[in-house]
């Protein structure tokens, strides 16, 4: 997908005067699926959950200690069961993996099911260049791919559109009469996509997990689509991060009771798909030849670094959706992948800091994020080493760095701070005058004042009027 | 019982009769009260843009001014979610100060949370003529565990009612200098903050930060809503609420 975070505050602006945009947002969205998965959680017992997320996170942390042997474990097993393990440095190597495949197996047609990581790789451009068609038949990502439009969201992808629109865009594209139910909608979609599944040589899936003591893919969802794509095909390739591998199906267990709940507020979704190699003589369905495509895309620079608890992440989309930052400008604004206080992690440290300058400052480090993330990643620690990172590489606007510098400097001379605060108090004061509030600043505070009124200062400080007081007792 | 009262940059410029109702409802509660003249920033800003540097000169300056007391209260969950969970990370690299600093910040405390956990007060000289509704600021509710604290003493308070406004748990869109990088996001957050405080009926907002207070009211005034009152915790609590 087209990298467009270094423009996070112009896209945010263009976001915030979208008329049809926030009303889609504001809808149900983001805070909609937080508010399931509240009412999940408290079903489950908040504190039985907690002791749940410490185990996920241990689980993430084991793996990501030893992902080397992991990965290669699970290469051992996967192999045993007759599937082909790949690996991929960089996304434009896995395109080119996934295209030899193609060339390999005479593939014309692929039916998709969710991948973030074919996203990042932009796989669906560089097949249809080779000639390849990819369908996306996830509903949402279906719907985004009509549109010509990029993700907004990690597992609602479509969520800011409104019914409306989606009607509009399927009268389009299916050149027939529109539609007005939902059911109605989903029915046309699912003829459209039938057709694609029968027809199609290839599935490419995402994967969810990778189990390293068996070999297995997992992918969860709710449309059943992921089923389709991993089984009826003849050659399926199951594209994703490295740090996706984990030891164990009890492992697994765990995680996947974290994921629904955090991510929808199910209990479990509708399907659940593991994938162990290609159809063996025993099995009546399944593909004749079954590949993975491990991809590092910037991964192993984050090991070992305070980053790395970010390799945690297990995709569940809950920090976006708890994020007031996101549900105000929703997630187009962060111009790549992964929207949210994950993108504000993730984008910048695969994409380089340097074309993401705004993501680690786009948030109030509010922490809802980090207080609901099923594998405990401390998402406003990471964001503000980030920004750390950017003073210390002098990526930041040489007057903010000014500012901050000067008001430290101040702040440490006390008297000469009471002077100016003082001064501050009384000359805000003034020009609020009786109005007791300012309707325009200067300088950084012009930002403040664009949507808000500056409520005036009483006009002493505190400190001046305490010694007074102190004094006169 | 030796209180030093970090009153916090914010209230000193802006809104000094919040420090005062700090001062009234410590002195009410039995402690003495200390209020280190030299006193400025605990560091924040430059702590949350990146720089460390500035935040740890900062930093050192807090430590010097309150070691000696028994408590540092501030009547904000903000700067004491700094220094009780954010200084010793700050001071990581500083072996020589992590032990002073860890003892300080174990001693640090949020206004309310003082006096609900620590002097355990019961009653509080407040009056207070009309219903209320309370703002979660982010800091003290997720670093501190401020919550139950500000709502049990407003319950106190004679004449005063308290009702809920829906997600008042969820940021009002300040984030220190993400107010001013980011302005209209921030105004943006603001205004769904100020929707449901409308939507709840109350007579005034009431909340333990003046950051959020500045960034709310900013907005309820520029909504044209004149008639909501924001007020700090404590200045109710103190009974120093009146115009």
């Amino acid at each position: 997908m087209q990298l467009e975070s270094m423009h996070f505050k112009r896209n945010a602006a263009r976001a915030l005067a979208d008329a049809t945009l926030q009303a889609n947002l504001r809808k149900f969205g983001a805070a909609g699926l937080a508010a399931l998965r509240a009412k999940a959680v408290e079903e489950f017992g908040a504190q039985a959950f907690d002791t749940l997320r410490t185990a996920g996170a241990e689980i993430r942390d084991r793996a990501l200690a030893e992902l080397d042997a992991y990965i290669e474990r699970f290469e051992q097993e996967a192999t045993r069961r007759g599937a082909t393990v790949l690996y991929a440095e960089t996304g434009a190597e896995a395109c080119n993996l996934v295209l030899e495949i193609c060339g390999r197996h005479g593939i014309k047609k692929a039916v998709k099911s969710k991948s973030m990581l074919s996203e990042e790789a932009n796989l669906n451009e560089v097949l249809v260049a080779a000639g390849v068609v990819p369908i996306e038949t996830d509903l949402g990502e279906y719907i985004i791919q009509l549109a010509e439009e990029p993700p907004s969201h990690i597992i609602a992808p479509a969520v800011h559109k409104s019914k409306g629109e989606v009607a509009d865009l399927f009268a389009r594209s299916h050149r027939k009469p529109p539609k007005t139910d939902i059911p109605q909608m989903t029915r046309e979609a699912r003829e459209v996509l039938r057709q694609h599944f029968l027809t199609a040589d290839l599935g490419i899936s995402g994967g969810n997990f990778l189990i390293a003591e068996t070999g297995s893919g997992v992918i969860v969802t709710n449309e059943g689509n992921g089923r389709m794509v991993t089984t009826l095909p003849r050659v399926h390739i199951c594209v994703t991060g490295i740090e996706k591998v984990i030891p164990t199906l009890e492992d697994f267990a765990t995680l996947l009771r974290l994921l629904t709940r955090s991510a929808t507020g199910q209990a479990i979704s509708s399907y659940v798909s593991m994938f162990t190699g290609p159809r063996s003589p025993y099995d009546r369905e399944g593909p004749q030849h079954m590949y993975f495509v491990l991809v590092d895309g910037g991964r192993t620079s984050l090991v070992g670094t305070d980053l790395e608890p970010m390799l945690r992440c297990i995709r569940c989309g809950a920090c976006m959706n708890h994020c007031p930052v996101y549900r105000a400008v929703g997630g187009h604004a962060y111009g790549w992948v992964y929207p949210g206080p994950m993108g504000a992690v993730l984008t910048p440290s695969y994409v380089g800091l340097e074309n993401a300058l705004d993501l680690p400052n786009a948030s109030t480090l509010c922490n809802q994020c980090g207080v609901v993330c099923p594998v405990r990643i401390p998402l406003p620690d990471l964001m503000r080493n980030l920004r750390e990172r950017e003073v210390e590489r002098g990526l930041r606007p040489k007057s903010e760095i000014l500012a901050l510098r000067m008001w430290s400097w101040l702040a440490q001379r006390p008297w000469l701070y009471a002077l100016a605060t003082r001064w501050a108090a009384r000359a805000l004061r003034l020009r609020a005058g009786g109005a007791k509030r300012l309707r325009k600043l200067p300088l950084a505070g012009k930002e403040w004042t664009l949507g808000r009124d500056f409520p005036a200062p009483q006009g002493a400080t505190f400190r001046e009027l305490y010694a007074r007081r102190r004094s006169s007792s | 019982m030796r209180v030093g009262l970090f009153v916090t940059c914010l209230v000193d410029l802006m809104r000094p009769s919040i420090g005062f109702a700090a001062v009234k409802l410590l002195e009410a509660a039995g402690c003495t009260v200390y209020v280190p003249p030299t006193q400025t920033c605990c560091g924040q800003p430059g702590y949350n843009s990146g720089d460390r540097k500035s935040a740890l000169a900062l930093a050192e300056k807090v430590l010097a001014e309150f070691e000696a007391c028994d408590y540092l209260v501030a009547p904000s969950g903000s700067c004491a979610g700094m220094i009780r969970t954010h200084y010793p990370d700050l001071f990581r690299g500083e072996a020589f100060l992590l032990d002073r600093i860890g003892r300080l910040a174990e001693r640090t405390y949020e206004l309310c949370d003082f006096l609900v956990n620590v002097v355990q007060v019961e009653r509080v000289p407040g009056t207070f003529g009309g219903t209320i509704t309370y703002h979660d600021s982010c800091s003290g509710l997720r670093e501190l565990g401020v919550k139950n604290q500000p709502r049990r003493l407003l319950r106190a308070v004679d004449g005063l009612t308290l009702t809920e406004m829906a997600e008042c748990e969820q940021c009002c869109g300040f984030g220190g200098t993400f107010a001013v990088k980011f302005g209209s996001v921030s105004a943006a957050i603001a205004d769904r903050k100020c929707e449901n405080i409308e939507a709840s009926g109350a007579d005034a907002v009431v909340l333990g930060d003046l950051g959020c207070m500045l960034n709310i009211e900013g907005r309820l005034r520029r909504r044209g809503n004149e008639k909501m009152k924001v007020l700090h915790v404590a200045e109710v609590l103190a009974g120093e609420a009146g115009d």
